[in-house]
């Protein structure tokens, strides 16, 4: 299919990659942005947009967004995912390996991007199992992974409990550049638990994850780095300590990185109210407290950026006693509001907001989102003023659930495009 | 906040935990089981409140005392009672806890009195059973067991009258105790001014304070002058690993002997929500001794739960008229 020749017209062209923010005419083709205010010489638009009153960034990337697929096809499949993406204004999707099978072998990579394609909606970049079958006692073929469109590799939720495995992935890894993300977590210190160990889970009787559960598992991780070279992206902190001490590792020059998903951003334990399992998350809703320093380390930079944690879950996963109730929430189309309703929260301009969704994960993805002649034309247009009901008919993902079910939020995609094609209008 | 125990006019449907009800309705169900004691000792046992209602008994856990103190209740207040010892059954099978419910509701449940290994279960029965259907907490985790809280109050209240002058002491395995959360909850709401609890820092929740009450991790100056000792068992898989060394020296520092007793006030009661662990949380001197209203605990809180049956039952046909 040829790729329509677009100009989008009167928008607010907000670059997070430049840090500009101004009223400004785009145009498109081969799938690259080609013109900035001014159309080259020979443009013809075949296809316009009126972007009046909207703001055009780049496609959002998330790097954490749980599609399912394989395996757990009853929960989501790639096309109700990649449909809820795009209409999320998600362009770029980071998948994490634990799939069933999990993405061990380059074969399996390899059959979901060809999936993928047949989908072709969302960019999809998978990242692959850091060790075989993710059961933490062998490395995988990271190597043979990376050559299949690995972009990183990870353990997803499940922790190593051998520190000379982990010890030895990250010299291998670190032997071809390759980085990990890893969540920080001591599966001995969480053990049963369910839910911050503060006052609001000694009251409900929940079993506790303290935050050295957390800290531990950094402090661990810092060494392993100094030891070895390796560098490392921390997935989804969730308390205030451990983003202290990712600051100081930070000032002292380590190649380590963190992100915090949408609901850490806004939420707390007490949210939990009666046992309310649409907030069973892992790792768990910590204090207020805990949740006022993840938002003051966005602010100052020291978690680089924002994801999803996108995790389809099904009714049944969610209507039992909130300590059996499965982990997480549907995130793809929340990502874009939720995260614009943290910057005008923290008031924080546009573009800096909009960085921690585009550009700065995409350089995870070694390419440049921004808005200037010769990039990618993965486009959101969104309404920032438009406000919508979060329903289960409102969402395009297969999964309904989410603590923010009946919330009201400001800010509507009205195009997505990909590749310089429009794959999604509301 | 909402409550989901109260109805809309602010009586009592549900009895899910201690917290967050009111003194009038705490009141309310005391005064209640002290109307059915005093009709009792009339020599009068059996009642209509419930005839042609069907109570459910689910224990998803084993109990042998409080399942069998809810059956005799709602027998003596009429009620057709049907136990179900669901662990053996259906869950097993796969069958989610609210099939379970809704397939008993189908049966013509009225009320369903709940044990649950889950914080939080007898909240999510609550929150999916049809209006009309009243659900009673009989235990979830370790979240609440207000009905044995209701009974501790019930049996404070005859020894000493009023709450406002009294200093009570919980003492033992706090952390996975919803006896002492619903115990807390109702004491501070009667207006007990001075709550302790007493144990070693491996078997007391995180931030117990905020409920309230006063930390001690010696039983000497936790017992000291106290009216009320109410002491927790102690469960079986606590007793080695990381939470204690051994039962021996649990008991050596925190078992309720007469020589840590006679700290307390002269009068004090020591009351144990049963089943007891002799030589473990209690010496049998003290279980034995004149001091222990455990087994008067058992008769009250058979008026109990006859009152909390009554009431919610009562409250719950009012409202579907």
């Amino acid at each position: 299919m040829a790729i329509k020749n677009i100009a989008i017209l009167n928008g607010r062209l907000v670059d997070p990659l430049a840090g500009t923010d101004r009223q400004a005419d785009l145009f498109l083709a081969e799938g690259r942005i080609v013109g900035v205010g001014q159309a080259p010489a020979d443009f013809v638009a075949e296809d316009t947009i009126d972007a009046t009153g909207l703001v055009v960034c780049p496609g959002l990337v998330d790097l954490a967004a749980r599609l399912r697929e394989p395996g757990f096809e009853y929960k989501a499949t790639l096309p109700t995912e990649m449909a809820a993406a795009v209409a999320g204004g998600v362009t770029s999707i980071v998948c994490p390996p634990d799939t069933d099978p999990p993405l061990d072998e380059p074969g399996l990579v390899t059959m979901l991007r060809q999936r993928a394609k047949a989908h072709d909606l969302a960019r999809l970049y998978p990242v692959g199992a850091l060790t075989v079958g993710l059961k933490g006692r062998e490395i995988t073929e990271m190597a043979q992974l990376r050559e299949a469109g690995c972009v990183a590799f990870s353990q997803g939720d499940v922790p190593i409990a051998d520190l000379q495995v982990l010890y030895r992935a990250m010299q291998y890894a670190a032997t071809f550049g390759f980085s990990l993300r890893l969540r920080p977590e001591e599966a001995s210190l969480v053990n049963d638990g369910v839910a911050h160990d503060g006052e609001y889970a000694s009251r409900l009787g929940l079993t506790g994850i303290p935050v050295v559960a957390e800290t531990i598992a950094i402090a661990q991780i810092v060494q392993l780095m100094r030891a070895t070279g390796c560098s490392v992206h921390l997935a989804r902190l969730s308390s205030g300590e451990g983003v202290a001490m990712v600051r100081a590792a930070k000032r002292d020059g380590l190649p380590l990185t963190c992100d915090v998903d949408i609901n850490h951003i806004h939420l707390a334990d007490v949210d939990i109210g009666y046992f309310n399992s649409q907030y069973r998350f892992d790792p768990p809703l910590r204090s207020g407290r805990d949740r006022d320093a993840i938002v003051a380390g966005l602010v100052d930079g020291t978690i680089d950026l924002i994801c999803s944690d996108h995790s389809p879950v099904d009714d049944d996963g969610k209507l039992v006693p909130f300590a059996e109730a499965e982990r997480g929430a549907t995130g793809l189309e929340l990502l874009l509001p939720l995260t614009l309703a943290w910057a005008e929260r923290a008031g924080v301009a546009l573009p800096q907001a909009l960085a921690k969704v585009t550009c700065v994960p995409a350089t995870f993805l070694g390419f440049q989102a921004g808005l200037s002649v010769g990039h990618r034309a993965d486009l959101t247009v969104f309404d920032p003023a438009a406000t919508w009901r979060v329903t289960p008919d409102a969402l395009k993902s297969q999964g309904k659930n989410t603590p923010f079910l009946g919330h009201e939020l400001k800010g509507r995609v009205r195009h997505t495009l990909v590749k310089g094609k429009r794959v999604f209008d509301a | 906040m909402y409550n989901p125990q109260l109805n809309q006019q602010g009586e009592l449907i549900h009895l899910l935990t201690t917290e967050g009800l009111p003194k009038r309705i705490l009141n309310q169900v005391l005064d209640r089981a002290a109307e059915f004691v005093a009709q009792g000792a009339d020599g009068n046992k059996k009642f209509g409140h419930l005839a042609g209602r069907s109570v459910f008994n689910l224990f998803f856990e084993n109990s042998t005392r409080t399942r069998t103190t809810f059956e005799i209740a709602a027998k003596r207040l009429s009620a057709d009672v049907i136990n179900l010892n669901i662990q053996a059954s259906s869950t097993a099978k796969g069958e989610t806890l609210l099939d379970t419910i809704h397939n008993l509701e189908a049966m013509g449940a009225d009320l369903f009195v709940v044990r649950h290994a889950q914080s939080g279960a007898a909240h999510l029965i609550a929150e999916h059973v049809q209006p009309g259907i009243a659900v009673v907490n009989a235990g979830d985790g370790r979240h609440a067991h207000p009905t044995q809280a209701l009974l501790d109050m019930y049996t404070i209240r005859h020894y000493k009258g009023d709450f406002t002058n009294l200093r009570v002491a919980i003492v033992g395995d706090i952390l996975h105790s919803r006896v002492a959360r619903s115990q807390i909850h109702a004491l501070t709401t009667l207006g007990c001014p001075e709550v302790r609890v007493i144990g070693p820092k491996t078997l007391l929740p995180t931030g117990i304070e905020s409920l309230g009450v006063h930390v001690h991790h010696d039983m000497r100056e936790g017992l000291k002058d106290v009216d009320v000792v109410a002491m927790l068992r102690l469960q079986n898989e606590r007793m080695s690993g990381a939470y204690l060394p051994s039962t021996q020296e649990f008991f050596k520092y925190y078992g309720l002997t007469p020589e840590k007793l006679a700290l307390a006030k002269p009068d004090a009661i020591v009351m144990h929500p049963g089943p007891m662990n002799r030589g473990v949380e209690i010496d049998s001197a003290v279980a034995d001794g004149e001091r222990a209203v455990i087994l008067p605990q058992v008769t009250f809180g058979i008026a109990v739960r006859m009152a909390v049956m009554n009431i919610v039952a009562e409250n719950q046909a009012r409202r579907g008229n």
